[in-house]
């Protein structure tokens, strides 16, 4: 039964890729273009110290470990499970429906009915800003920081996945709810490519706090960098991304059941 | 006896205020069509909001204690960035390739049957959507952003007027831009490839991501210069938070105004050029 399901996924998989690729020359286009938003990541950053010596208390090094940390985690993300996004689309036209009448799951069908495999290069990209990053952060490497540098970017993509799929199900209830899901996916991207320390009062708290984004780059990278927390948390706060990725995967979860559960079609 | 056609045939003598008629109905048709969108205006003027108070900290982050950076000071830099959210979506910078999807469909050879010029109805169409714009994605972030943070109000009597205008050539500019993109799908059968460096190269250089000014002066001045993109975005926020002095002001806009009659001009060539070469399919 289980391997039954494994190869019709696998079918779905094969297809997206074979028709994906089809058009050569659409497809180079979308490698290359899907690196440059996370080139203008980094450019931006680049840019800004190039007027300014540092960056609420972090220099352009310490910074950088940041934004490889959300680059590799935001873009990964992205492409395993951005294309949830496109939900409110599938519940407009009703194509919802039809996932719902076949026997698999809905979420890995929705997944992986157009896994956007040119999003691969962007990934990449992610993967080798952090690294870059880490080379030339200084970092007194130890097992445990090594461990950390392996555990917090795959937590990172943990959280945003996490992020796609429960602003998503919003769609359930408001089929028209368009671009608020950006708010908080592209918002939380362009949080945790900065120091939390920039941030100010209830905004700061809200995001970095209350919805989590400080466990993506900020707390695990003062614990790479092994600098004291200006904001006052202690030092082993660095080292739970893990966790709070956990418990956002299990509420992201929670939403998505309760979510399909409330579905009603449209009728179109 | 004449020919049956299923064109038109243009008018004979010109009539401005017909043509004025005509234009302003389009207009407002337009600003009606998107009004009709109310949820998605909301959770797009709540994107805005959001992205509102990210670049706002961090422009101020760069700023430091000390306040001033690349001729901005503190209060200036808030003004940009709430303007700035409103803006974008009032010139449109991302919008939707409607166009070139008429083009793919064969659709556009409807347009082709008006009596009005393509890039005059469309032109007419976007202003109304301008419109709406400014009601329904301007006013919210310019009226959250001075709650949260101090904003720089413009001091000398003449920057209202001229940011007014600034304004309203940048959205000509950025409409005659997209034309144009979209328009590459008259000879390229996919138009993703101009699409995507179009967002790419938009966003970065009209100023969205961090103030041009923060480049080095003579590649800033180049932009400006020598590509429409500043004139998006960069000019209308610097002219209504008051970085340069009236004479600059006013030299800027005249800038944008060559960008956005250069621009109209060739959206005109290259409409011709591609009626001469559409072939819609039948059916």
């Amino acid at each position: 039964m289980a391997d039954h399901r494994l190869r019709a996924y696998g079918a779905l998989l094969g297809a997206q890729a074979r028709s994906q690729a089809a058009y050569r020359a659409s497809f180079a286009v979308d490698l290359v273009g899907n690196v440059g938003a996370t080139v203008f990541d980094v450019v931006t950053v680049l840019v800004i110290f190039g007027v300014t010596r540092e960056l609420g208390g972090f220099t352009l090094r310490e910074t950088l470990v940041m934004v490889g940390l959300s680059a590799c985690a935001f873009a990964t993300a992205d492409l395993l499970v951005g294309n949830v996004e496109r939900l409110p689309a599938y519940v407009r036209t009703g194509l919802f429906d039809a996932v719902l009448l076949r026997p698999l799951g809905a979420l890995p069908q929705l997944l992986l009915m157009d896994l956007p495999l040119r999003k691969v290069s962007r990934a990449v990209f992610g993967l080798a800003v952090l690294l870059v990053a880490l080379a030339r952060a200084g970092i007194e490497w130890s097992p445990g920081r090594v461990a950390l540098a392996v555990a917090a970017p795959l937590a990172g993509v943990v959280f945003f996945g996490s992020l796609f799929v429960a602003t998503a199900t919003v769609s359930f209830y408001w089929t028209d709810s368009g671009e608020l899901a950006n708010s908080v996916t592209y918002g939380g991207k362009e949080f945790t490519t900065y120091p939390v320390t920039i941030f100010d009062g209830w905004f700061r708290a809200a995001f970095a706090y209350g919805m989590g984004f400080a466990f993506v780059s900020y707390q695990p990278a003062l614990a790479l960098l092994g600098r004291a927390d200006p904001l006052g948390l202690p030092a082993w706060v660095g080292w739970v991304s893990p966790a709070v990725a956990l418990v956002a995967a299990a509420l992201a979860a929670a939403a998505w059941r309760v979510g399909v559960r409330h579905y009603r079609s449209t009728g179109s | 006896m004449g020919s049956v056609t299923a064109t038109v045939a243009p008018p004979t003598e010109s009539n401005v205020i017909l043509w004025f008629r005509t234009f302003g109905a389009i207009v407002r048709s337009g600003f009606r069509r998107y009004a009709t969108y109310r949820q998605a205006a909301l959770a797009g003027a709540v994107t805005n909001i959001v992205f509102g108070f990210l670049r706002c900290y961090v422009l101020l982050g760069a700023a430091g204690a000390a306040g001033t950076v690349a001729g901005y000071d503190r209060a200036q830099f808030a003004t940009f960035v709430w303007a700035g959210q409103g803006m974008l979506a009032v010139i449109l910078l991302w919008g939707r390739p409607e166009l070139a999807e008429r083009i793919r469909t064969g659709d556009v050879a409807s347009d082709l049957l008006r009596p009005v010029h393509p890039v005059t109805s469309y032109l007419a169409t976007d202003l109304g959507r301008a419109g709406w714009a400014c009601v329904s994605r301007l006013l919210p972030p310019v009226l959250v952003g001075p709650l949260f943070f101090d904003v720089h109000l413009p001091a000398r009597w003449s920057t209202v007027p001229l940011f007014v205008v600034s304004a309203t050539v940048a959205v000509v500019l950025c409409f005659g831009c997209r034309f144009l993109v979209n328009a590459t799908a008259y000879w390229l059968q996919d138009v993703r490839g101009p699409q995507i460096l179009w967002t790419l190269g938009s966003g970065v250089l009209a100023g969205l991501y961090f103030p041009l000014p923060f480049l080095p002066d003579g590649l800033f001045l180049a932009l400006q210069l020598a590509t429409p993109f500043p004139s998006l975005l960069q000019t209308p926020l610097d002219v209504l938070v008051e970085r340069d002095p009236t004479g600059v002001q006013v030299a800027l806009v005249g800038v944008q105004v060559g960008w956005a009659a250069a621009i109209l001009a060739l959206c005109r060539l290259v409409q011709r050029r591609a009626e001469r070469r559409l072939v819609v399919q039948g059916g």
